[in-house]
Parts: C-alpha cells; structure tokens; sequence
C-alpha cells in the first residue's frame, strides 16, 4: 500500500478545503480527495452564517446571538460558538482583503441577481458598494444577452422592498461579443484583457462609454458578477475611475464568478499549506480496520479500477443532496461511501411538504454527528472512531432556508480537521 | 418511470390501479441505435459549467460548446431530417466538460458519438478534409512508412516548400515542424534486446537485489501499451519505462498493438478506431488474463482504454482492460514506495527546474498533480506547474491549417506560464502537449519517467 497519509479529506468544496487546511497546520501530512470539480463555481461567493432561525425568523442582524437558541443536533449546537468563530478566522485569514464584514458580527444586506436582499456575514470586496443599508442611489447594469440578470426587474424589487435609496436598471451592449450565447466567463476574459476594440480604446473603456449615456447622478453602478476572473480588482478600479462612480458586482447563478475566484484562493492556500490534492476520482468504499471500529482504507474508483487510499483519520465532506454526498432514490435515503445512518421517514410521502417554500424534511437530511462531528448511528452510537463529517453532509439544518451553509462547512470543516490532525 | 407511473400514487383511488406488471406497456420514446444516451441527455440541468471549462469556446465566440454539442444536439436530433451541426468538427475532445459536469452528465461520450456520425452521414467522401483527417487519425500508418527511412522522412518532411505544398493541397499547417522519426523504432530495440525473455531476467535480478523476496514472482508483470508515438518517435520514453519497471522488479511484455484510437476519436473516424481497438482489447486481455496489468506512457491512450473503450465498443474483454490500465507513474505510486525511493534519490547537475504541464487527459483521470506532488521530494530538481490551461494542440487539431489559430490562441496561456516559470525546460506526459509547448517557447520537453530513470535507474 503506497498512496498513505495521516489525514485524508474526502471532498473539495469549502468544508473539505478548510478541513484539509486545518489538518495541515497541526502538522498532519494530508491529501485531499474530490471527485469532480469542486463545486465552489456553482456557490455565489457570499459567506453566511446564519440569515434567519430554523423558525423562519429573520433576516437576522447578528448571527451570533441566535446561536445559542439552536435545536439540539444542528451542526452548530455540535460544535459550539469558538468553532464558528474559528472557521470565520481561518476564513478570513485565508482571503485577506478580497473579503469584507470581518470588521463586525453584524450581517450586511447584499443585493441579489433577483432583487432580492440576503443577509451575509462575509462578501467579496467586489460587491461592498452594493451594501442595501448603504443610502446612495444606485443603477443597476445588465448586459445584453447575459442570461440571469434584468437590471430593470431588479431594480424595481429592490425599490419594493424598500431600501433606503432609489435603484435604476439599464442595459448595454457588450462590446466585442459575437456569440450568441456567451458564457459569463467569456465577459471576464474580455474585462481582464482589456483589449482593444478600436483605436487603442479597450473594452472596460468601451463599456463605461455605454453605461455614463444612462447615468443621472448615482453614485455607485452595480454590475453582474462578471467583473474579471484574473484581476478583478484592477478590472473594477478602471471602471470606477472611468464612471467617476463606485462599482459593484451583484452575486449571479452558477458558475459563478465569486466563486471562481473562491476557489482559486483557497486552492493556493492548500497548496501552501503543503496539502497533497487529486481531483477527478470518486471515493466509492472503505474497508475496515481488521480491530476496532475504524476505517483502514478508503476506495478510489479511477476510470474502471479500484485503488486504496489509507490514512490515520479521515473528514467526510462530500456535501448534501446535490452535491451527492447524500443520495436517494425510491426506497431510501442514503450516505454512499461509508453507509453512516442517515435518518429520514419511511414513506417518502413524508419527505417533503406539499408547500414549496414549506418545511421540507428532506433539506435536513444528513449524517448526525457527536460533538467531535464523529457521525452516529440510530441508536447514537459513533460509527467509526477516525472518521469526522463536515458542511452539508452533516443533517439536522436547512441551509437554503436559514443561510447558514458556508458557515457551517467552515466550522464544521475547521474542527473536524483540527481534530482529525491532532489525532494522528 | 415517473412519480405519475407508480402504483404506490395516492393520487390514483385504489379501485383504479392496475397491475403494472400487466397493463404497462412501455412506449419507446427514443428509438435508439447501440448508444442509448438518453439518461444522460435527461441528467443535463443546463449549468453551464462545462462551458466556462471549454478551451474551445475560450477563445472562439462562434462555438457553442460542449452542453449544446451533447445534450442539446442529443435532443435536437431526436426529430427526423435533423443534421448534427458542423461546429462538432471544431471540438478538440480534451474531455475538460466531463470533469466539470456536476451530474456525470457522459459529454465526451456523446461527443465522439455525433462526430462519427456526421463525418459518416455529412461529410464528403471525396473531400481534401476527409482524406486529410483520416491520415492523420491514422497517424500510425504513415509512421510505419516514415519510420522505414527515418532520415529521409526527416528531410522530406521538414523541407519548407514541401510544408507550403502540404498546407495549400491538404490543409496541414505549414507552421509547425514534424516530429523526427528514431533512427531506431522502440519495437526494434526491444527485439534487438532480447524481448519479455531478457526483461524477465532483469526484473528477476532486481528483485534478488532488493532483498531476494519474490524471486519467482507472478504478480510483478505489466503489459507495456506503448501506443505510437513511443514507438516511432520518442523511443526514450518507452526505454525508460521499460527500464524503471524493471528497476522494481517488474517483467514486461510488449504485445502486437494498434493504435489507441484516440486521434480517431477526435476525428469522427470509428470504424478505424474500432479496428485498432479489437486487436488491442484481445491481445491485452490475454495478458490480463496471466496476471499482467496494462501500462501507458501517454495519457491519452490510457483515457483512451479506460474510459472511451467502454462507452464506445462491447467486445469481450473491454470493461476488463479498463480496469487494469495504469498510467506508468500512477501504477508505481500505487505498488511501490515510490515516495520513500525518491526520498533517498537525487539527480546530478545543476539543479534543473521543470516547467509542468498537466495534459487535460491526465487532468480527467485525477493524475494533473502527481508528477508535481512526486518531485517535490526529489533533490536535485524543482517542478513547477504552468497552471491549468490546455495546451491547444489536442493531438491532431493543431496540425489543420483551418485549427492552427485556435490552436496557438489556447496555448498562449501556457506559453506565458512556461516563460514566466523559473526553468527553460519543460515537462509533460503527452506527446502532442510537448510538440506545443515545444512549438510555443523553444523549450526542450521530458517526460517523467525520463526523470525518474534518471533519479532511480543507476547506470
């Protein structure tokens, strides 16, 4: 057996990244183990804690104090006040000054693609002109044939909801544009080379000519998270100086450009952080330790054959239902790799509530962990002993409904990995 | 089934259900050929994300990318009379979409399948296009050829008039030059050598060299899949293979073989590929069959076999040669201490440092970091990754004089990575990346097991 580590993560998204992180800096040798693309490209970039009470109380203006009312089982109960915070630091840390909101426990109001507002703990420094709370009128600019943003639509839902300014909506040509159907990292590409559409005169240049024609004295433009992948900072500077107004981007669908760059940052930091990473390969099993109730190996299916990875400890980040850490079908609900317990009802019917926006039984779906995130089974006995679980395969929340899911994966995923490291 | 299907529906009074097993008669939807790829059609939620990954559709606004080439098309030519739309031709099949797909949707698969069948139903029998991209998928035949008198093809080949003649008649781009053909062909040289018997006793005494354990050994046997470029124009490569193999005790066979099929693939031409891909499923399967896994030292002929041979082709012995194919450095990592080994190595001289390049069918089999996180133990030596662009020449694509632009605007990227990084030499797996990263920067390009014979392989 040659492919050997202390700490093996399982997952690449921001739970598996900073599990594998944490792990790294108690000294562990880690590898980290993802089977597609991290799914950060499909995430907006915002960084929640917690909007609203599993009650549907909200927005909340502070995450924190509402943590110590949460249900018994909710991953945050699990890990307690310091992990949160833990996960924020190291959040924080990792990002520098391309994040903002550290400064306060307060949540901001970010406007959303939609017009909508969504309470946040941390956001890119690229959307902080956007801040709802913020009084300066503002026009919104959407850019023909980018799907997923109608400037008009949001700016009159925004003005509905009643945010103490006026928002305007506007749409522009993109220049130097012939698909169709452009992808929204073809916009960034052309943002971050500026190149030229006539007489030395580049895009961003080009771009801001078209916006001033809708101006009438805002003093801040926000635009569709397209901003530039490689040098947003120097792509939204020239278009501030060129519109004489601040510039913000507004969170879009996937993939999304945030979370592009997200993932890019964090990737670095593992790399730094000496973490030996394989993506493209699923975990598809384990086998036991021949004593005791611990995993020996995982099992890697790559292309056809089966290989097995081995380690001391191993973090669980698979994530939920969609990202297919958790599955189901017809008969059941399921976590694949290692079988953990995953309670759910035995009719199906009872899965979900009829309402769309109802209580969904389903979106809590999950492993339920110890307070060391060591999953139970479903008489609340520890599955196995070197084996944590972190973000969304963890049960008893509902992200999408209470906002909380990049929380929870970077606490979860901060104690899991320190815990897993210190164990070896 | 859907929902509406179940006989468990509480929608429907029990007095009404039937029996399902009964009264349901499936109505066949699709009618389809030998690929039902209806699923993965089904499994598209339309995120986009393939696209944003397309190197294709970076840097060309008129190709609408891998979703509307899969799924969409899939669908679109559900109706009868319905063509596939021409710009399938300008897909590289770098394979990036079936990494990026968050729901497994098969896009590559589906790919190759509208390819053949365009090329097969659309394209003209009779056009420069078609002779042009079926010799080079059949790159083998020509090397055959060419490697009969090596110098002479050499000469011919690389003659700046003859170039122009080849690019105005047959649409091969006159900017690049042709890989040199070896005075010496590998297969020649394993022959000379003495074949599976000499290896044999090779790997024999390394293995009593390291300590006399498993002197007859059943399970130390690899079946060398070579593919063509080893053979004809980078002998060294497979030598050390064959040489760092034995080094670990390792007997290699090097059974008759064809070609992996992968520029057959990329050009629509299946039946050739098919061909190619029936002698090598049966002669390695034999092997297979004695203990022996499959080797590669391209990464493309081993995505070739383990991942487009089971979508593509049913003969016995596929899903089996999947399954044991290895990527040379990965086979080592996984059976040996490769880490402990180099640990204790080093290479002389000055300290080289290597610009890595991940060639995108490594990236799809999850090994774009293993020659990076692999050498980083080693003295001697620094490698560095150029990041993960593709390089643009994706085999044959680069070689159309119609593609060269796309081509060299995909790798500049890279070429600017590779400038940027601390070496003047590069490194990578895939034959075709080298020629591109060759072509881009004047840099000299290694392989990896090049690297590690060098650090384990005394002389």
């Amino acid at each position: 057996m040659a492919i050997e580590q202390d700490v093996l993560v399982i997952g690449g998204g921001l739970a598996g990244a900073t599990a594998a992180i944490s792990a790294a800096r108690t000294g562990a040798d880690v590898r980290l183990v993802s089977s597609k693309q991290p799914t950060l490209r499909h995430a907006s970039g915002l960084i929640d804690v917690l909007g609203y009470t599993p009650d549907g109380e909200g927005p909340l203006a502070d995450p924190f104090a509402a943590l110590s009312d949460l249900p018994e089982g909710h991953p945050y109960e699990r890990v307690g006040r310091d992990a949160v915070e833990a996960g924020l630091a190291l959040f924080d840390e990792i990002v520098g000054n391309t994040y903002e909101g550290n400064h306060t426990e307060r949540n901001a109001l970010i406007p959303t693609q939609g017009g909508r507002v969504k309470p946040t703990a941390r956001y890119p420094a690229s959307v902080s002109a956007g801040l709802a709370s913020d009084e300066r009128d503002a026009l919104l600019v959407g850019f023909e044939r980018l799907a997923g943003f109608d400037a008009s639509l949001s700016a009159a839902r925004l003005n509905a909801t009643g945010v103490p300014f006026t928002a305007r909506g506007a749409a522009v040509e993109f220049p130097e544009l012939s698909s169709a159907d452009p992808k929204v990292t073809r916009f960034a590409q052309l943002l971050d080379r500026d190149e030229g559409v006539d007489a030395g005169r580049g895009v961003r240049r080009e771009v801001t000519e078209r916006v001033t024609t809708h101006m009438d004295g805002e003093d801040r433009v926000g635009f569709p998270a397209v901003l530039g992948d490689d040098h947003p900072e120097e792509v939204r500077a020239d278009l501030e100086s060129h519109l004489g107004a601040a510039v913000f981007e507004i969170p879009m669908g996937p993939p999304s450009l945030p979370g592009l760059r997200l993932e890019d940052r964090l990737y670095d930091a593992l790399d730094e952080a000496g973490v030996r990473i394989e993506t493209g390969n699923p975990v598809v099993g384990y086998e036991s330790k021949s004593r005791g109730n611990g995993v020996e190996t995982v099992l890697v299916d790559r292309t056809g054959s089966t290989v097995p990875y081995g380690a001391e400890q191993f973090v669980l980040a698979t994530g939920g239902l969609v990202g297919k850490g958790i599955e189901s079908d017809r008969s059941g609900v399921e976590e694949p790799i290692f079988d953990c317990h995953v309670a759910h009802p035995s009719d199906r019917y009872d899965w979900f509530a009829d309402d769309a926006f109802g209580d969904h039984r389903f979106a809590r779906f999950g492993v339920d962990p110890d307070r060391e995130l060591r999953p139970r089974d479903a008489h609340g006995k520890i599955e196995f002993d070197n084996l944590r679980a972190a973000g969304a395969v963890l049960g008893n929340y509902d992200f999408a409904a209470e906002k909380s899911g990049s929380g929870v994966s970077l606490a979860t995923g901060s104690h899991a990995g320190r815990l897993a490291g210190e164990n070896t | 089934m859907s929902d509406a299907d179940s006989p468990d529906d509480r929608g429907v009074p029990d007095g009404e259900r039937g029996d399902a097993n009964e009264d349901f008669e499936p109505v066949e939807v699709f009618p389809e050929g030998d690929l039902d790829l209806r699923s993965g059609a089904d499994s598209c939620y339309k995120c986009s994300t393939c696209d944003t990954n397309c190197p294709v559709a970076e840097v060309d606004d008129e190709f609408p990318g891998p979703k509307f080439q899969g799924p969409e098309q899939w669908r679109l030519k559900r109706k009868e009379d319905s063509e596939i739309d021409p710009s399938i031709m300008d897909c590289s099949n770098c394979m990036r979409c079936d990494d990026a797909c968050p729901a497994d949707v098969p896009l590559s698969q589906m790919h190759n399948e509208a390819r053949a069948e365009y090329v097969d139903g659309q394209m003209s029998k009779f056009s420069v296009e078609y002779w042009r991209n079926r010799v080079l998928a059949n790159y083998r035949k020509g090397a055959w050829l060419g490697s009969k008198v090596p110098r002479l093809t050499n000469a011919l080949a690389n003659n700046g008039p003859l170039r122009k003649l080849g690019e105005k008649l047959f649409g091969l781009t006159a900017e690049r030059e042709f890989p040199e053909f070896a005075t010496e062909t590998f297969r020649e040289w394993w022959e000379e050598r003495g074949g599976a018997a000499t290896s044999k006793k090779r790997a024999r005494e390394a293995r009593a060299d390291r300590g006399g354990a498993d002197v007859q050994s059943e399970d130390k046997r690899v079946a060398y899949f070579h593919g063509c470029y080893a053979n004809y124009n980078t002998p060294e490569v497979a030598k050390a293979m064959v040489r760092v193999f034995e080094h670990f005790g390792y007997e290699v066979a090097v059974p008759e073989q064809g070609c992996s099929g992968t520029p057959m693939f990329a050009n629509g031409m299946l039946d050739d590929a098919r061909r190619d891909a029936e002698t090598n499923v049966s002669n390695f399967s034999d092997l297979i069959d004695e203990g022996y896994d499959v080797i590669c030292s391209c990464t493309s002929c081993s995505m070739s076999l383990r991942q487009e041979y089971p979508e593509l082709f049913t003969f016995e012995g596929t899903a089996d040669v999947a399954a044991h194919t290895y990527e040379a450095l990965e086979y080592l990592r996984i059976h040996e201490d490769l880490r402990g080994a180099l640990d204790e190595a080093e290479v002389g001289g000055e300290g080289e440092e290597l610009a890595y390049h991940a060639p995108c069918h490594a990236r799809n089999q999850g090994l774009d970091r293993q020659a990076v996180e692999l050498f980083r133990d080693l003295d001697g030596v620094g490698v560095e990754d150029v990041g993960d662009s593709c390089s643009g020449i994706s085999g044959t694509y680069g070689w159309k004089a119609e593609k060269y632009d796309t081509s060299m605007a995909i790798g500049e990227e890279m070429f600017a990575e590779m400038a940027d990084a601390d070496g003047e030499t590069g490194m990578t797996e895939c034959p075709t990346c080298a020629m591109q990263m060759e072509h881009g920067t004047g840099y000299e390009i290694r392989h990896p097991l090049e690297l590690l014979e060098d650090a384990l392989v005394a002389d």
